[in-house]
């Protein structure tokens, strides 16, 4: 089944936000990584085929208008909350990928009973107990994202050559990864204190190879969410979704479906 | 003309062999490599050779800093030039410069540079410099507002050593509840500020502005003629003509009695491998926000290998050849100089004398025959082709302060 994607743009925070939408049913918000992301993927198409799936960019990433002011993944949450208030959905889900999971993060913690369900792979945002979060700012653009994969055919199967346009994108990605979450860097001191008071059922999945986010801050969430479960995907690194897309969507959608 | 002495202090006493295999001489190569009871003997005979210098007959000591990397040992610009505040008694003490967007103190900042300007008693020129992508790294500095933080910096900079405190500042990137710092500059209306660079049209922009001297680094005679068009125009639109005293030239010089001895030496300025800053991996030397975004698709297919270095990478016979790089016997050198000189037409000169693992004698010798014959020959030369420095131009410290400029409005005394 061939999924119709929409793409539009929202004034929102005096910026243009490009959004991409497709499929029917409950809302399910999406939040990409750090790198961005690419218009279609697998994952994206499997969620739309159950849910109202949208994808905003993320200000200053991809096609969404770089707001010079900003200076924290909390801004670019509420930035997130905007926009579905001018979308007028309600009883949304929050599926966070990566970087995209910090945010949906602060999201639920600054609205503990607004979204119906959370979704978290590979989330940053929380200090790990055990290891640090990659730090991309020292490595080449090419050699980061396939940090992030543990099988480099995966890797390949999205990326292809890399385009000297997908490099210009995350360089561009990087540079507002760099404008938000400099330091420290990827995460937040006071975000595993607020997790507390978050009413909506979460679903934490990790990939078991993930070299860019340690389990421990899997963990880490898990703990500090009421009502958490952690899942591990095997053979699978940090852009889980990329590289595991069935695994991934198999787990959110149920967990999204159940009451 | 303003003739100084420069060195970037090596850090040379170390396993070379080590770099090459690692692949990389900055920002992670490991200190452990870096033998403490070496590094003292050579920061105390680096001291004593700008003691020499300043004997031998140069106008200024340049300084400068770099981290995490062999081949600068100078973590600190601001303590050699205390240090020569105290023990030197003529020369200019030229920082060129300090990093401004390392610092999270502006205030504190031109406190020391305060004291230094007191301590020498009126001899600091206080430059000021982005800083390289490795060294935001280095110091946990975020790469993407470096430009942002260099400009405010320099603003409150300028504002702490001309307006009385105390008075509040509120920007983007610093916040000060007091400023009102009990040191002020002993220069007025504040020392002179020079700005060094490389290829940042940006910052030749900003720096003819401000109406300071560019001291271009190096650059071949071709990025020389460019910087001064971008320059001179920028100077035309704030309404004054830029002249030699606005322009400043450093490039690489070695001398020696002998010229086979020179050439030998001199091959040292490549002793990192070719690189100023050491063998890095793309992404150090330019963090992604730190270059300007014009630059950004030439960049990362570089970054990634796909692309030549855009500044190319040239052997030491190319250098030479392109008078990148002059060595030989004082007569020769002169002549080189004499001809870059002509084609440059700088106000301020500085000599990058010596690197590498250059031996003490001959350093010292290069510094005798450096400061005291070719210095003067080119100087002498200088004043005939009318390159005059800043201060014998009686140059206005900022635009602020022209005279020269209709309607600009002059600062009070």
């Amino acid at each position: 089944m061939s999924v119709v994607w929409t793409d539009t743009v929202k004034e929102i925070a005096g910026i243009k936000l490009h959004l991409s939408r497709a499929g029917s049913g409950p809302t399910v918000l999406v939040l990409h990584h750090d790198i961005g992301t690419v218009d279609r993927l697998p994952f994206y198409d499997a969620l739309a085929a159950k849910f109202d799936v949208v994808i905003p960019h993320h200000p200053g990433w991809g096609k969404s208008e770089r707001p010079q002011w900003m200076r924290h993944p909390r801004d670019i949450a509420a930035v997130h909350a905007w926009l579905l208030a001018d979308l007028g959905v309600s009883g949304v889900s929050l599926v966070g990928l990566g970087f995209g999971g910090w945010i949906a993060a602060e999201m639920a913690s600054l609205a503990p009973v607004t979204y119906k369900k959370l979704v978290l792979v590979g989330a940053m945002g929380i200090k790990p107990p055990e290891g640090d979060i990659a730090d991309q700012a020292i490595v080449s653009y090419i050699d980061y994202p396939r940090a992030g994969f543990h099988d480099q055919a995966a890797f390949a199967a999205v990326y292809g050559d890399v385009t000297t346009d997908q490099l210009e994108a995350w360089d561009i990605a990087r540079e507002m990864s760099f404008r938000t979450a400099w330091k420290p860097y990827m995460y937040s001191q006071t975000l595993p204190y607020l997790l507390g008071g978050v009413r909506t059922p979460a679903l934490v999945i990790w990939g078991d190879d993930d070299r860019i986010v340690p389990l421990s801050a899997g963990q880490a969430y898990a703990r500090a969410l009421r009502d958490a479960t952690l899942t591990t995907i095997p053979a699978c690194g940090h852009f889980a979704e990329m590289e595991k897309p069935d695994a991934v969507a198999r787990l959110a959608t149920d967990f999204l479906s159940r009451s | 003309m303003h003739m100084m002495y420069f060195t970037e202090q090596p850090m040379s006493a170390y396993d070379a062999k080590a770099g090459l295999d690692y692949g990389a001489t900055a920002l992670t190569f490991s200190n452990k490599y870096f033998d403490p009871n070496e590094g003292s003997r050579l920061y105390n005979e680096y001291l004593e050779e700008y003691i020499l210098a300043e004997e031998c007959g140069a106008d200024g000591i340049m300084l400068n800093e770099h981290h995490n990397a062999p081949f600068c040992m100078q973590a600190r610009t601001n303590m050699f030039a205390a240090i020569l505040a105290a023990v030197t008694k003529r020369v200019k003490i030229v920082i060129l410069g300090n990093p401004l967007p390392l610092t999270e103190n502006p205030v504190q900042l031109a406190e020391e540079l305060a004291m230094i300007d007191m301590i020498s008693k009126g001899r600091l020129v206080s430059g000021f410099v982005r800083g390289g992508g490795q060294e935001q790294l280095a110091n946990g500095v975020n790469p993407a507002f470096n430009r942002e933080r260099f400009i405010e910096a320099h603003d409150l900079v300028q504002k702490t050593w001309t307006q009385p405190g105390p008075f509040r500042w509120e920007g983007t990137h610093y916040q000060q509840r007091v400023v009102n710092p009990w040191a002020i500059p002993m220069q007025k209306p504040y020392p002179r500020v020079w700005i060094p660079g490389v290829l940042s049209k940006e910052t030749v922009i900003w720096t003819a502005q401000q109406r300071y001297p560019y001291i271009a680094l190096n650059t071949s005679l071709e990025a020389t003629k460019t910087i001064h068009e971008t320059y001179n125009q920028a100077a035309a639109e704030a309404g004054y003509t830029a002249g030699p005293e606005n322009f400043g030239y450093l490039i690489r010089v070695h001398v020696q009695d002998t010229e086979e001895k020179a050439m030998q030496n001199a091959r040292q300025f490549m002793w990192m491998q070719g690189e100023f800053t050491g063998l890095a991996n793309p992404v150090w030397a330019n963090p992604a926000g730190y270059f300007s975004p014009s630059g950004r698709r030439g960049f990362v297919e570089f970054a990634v290998g796909r692309a030549t270095n855009p500044r190319g990478a040239p052997t030491f016979e190319d250098q030479v050849n392109s008078t990148m790089i002059i060595a030989g016997t004082p007569d020769q050198v002169i002549e080189r100089l004499k001809y870059l000189v002509e084609h440059t037409r700088p106000g301020i000169m500085g000599i990058w004398a010596n690197d590498g693992s250059v031996s003490k004698e001959d350093r010292r010798r290069c510094i005798q025959l450096l400061c005291g014959e070719v210095m003067p020959a080119i100087k002498e030369f200088g004043a005939g082709l009318g390159l005059k420095d800043p201060w014998e131009a009686n140059a206005p410290v900022h635009l602020r302060y022209s005279t020269d400029i209709a309607g600009q409005k002059v600062a009070a005394e």
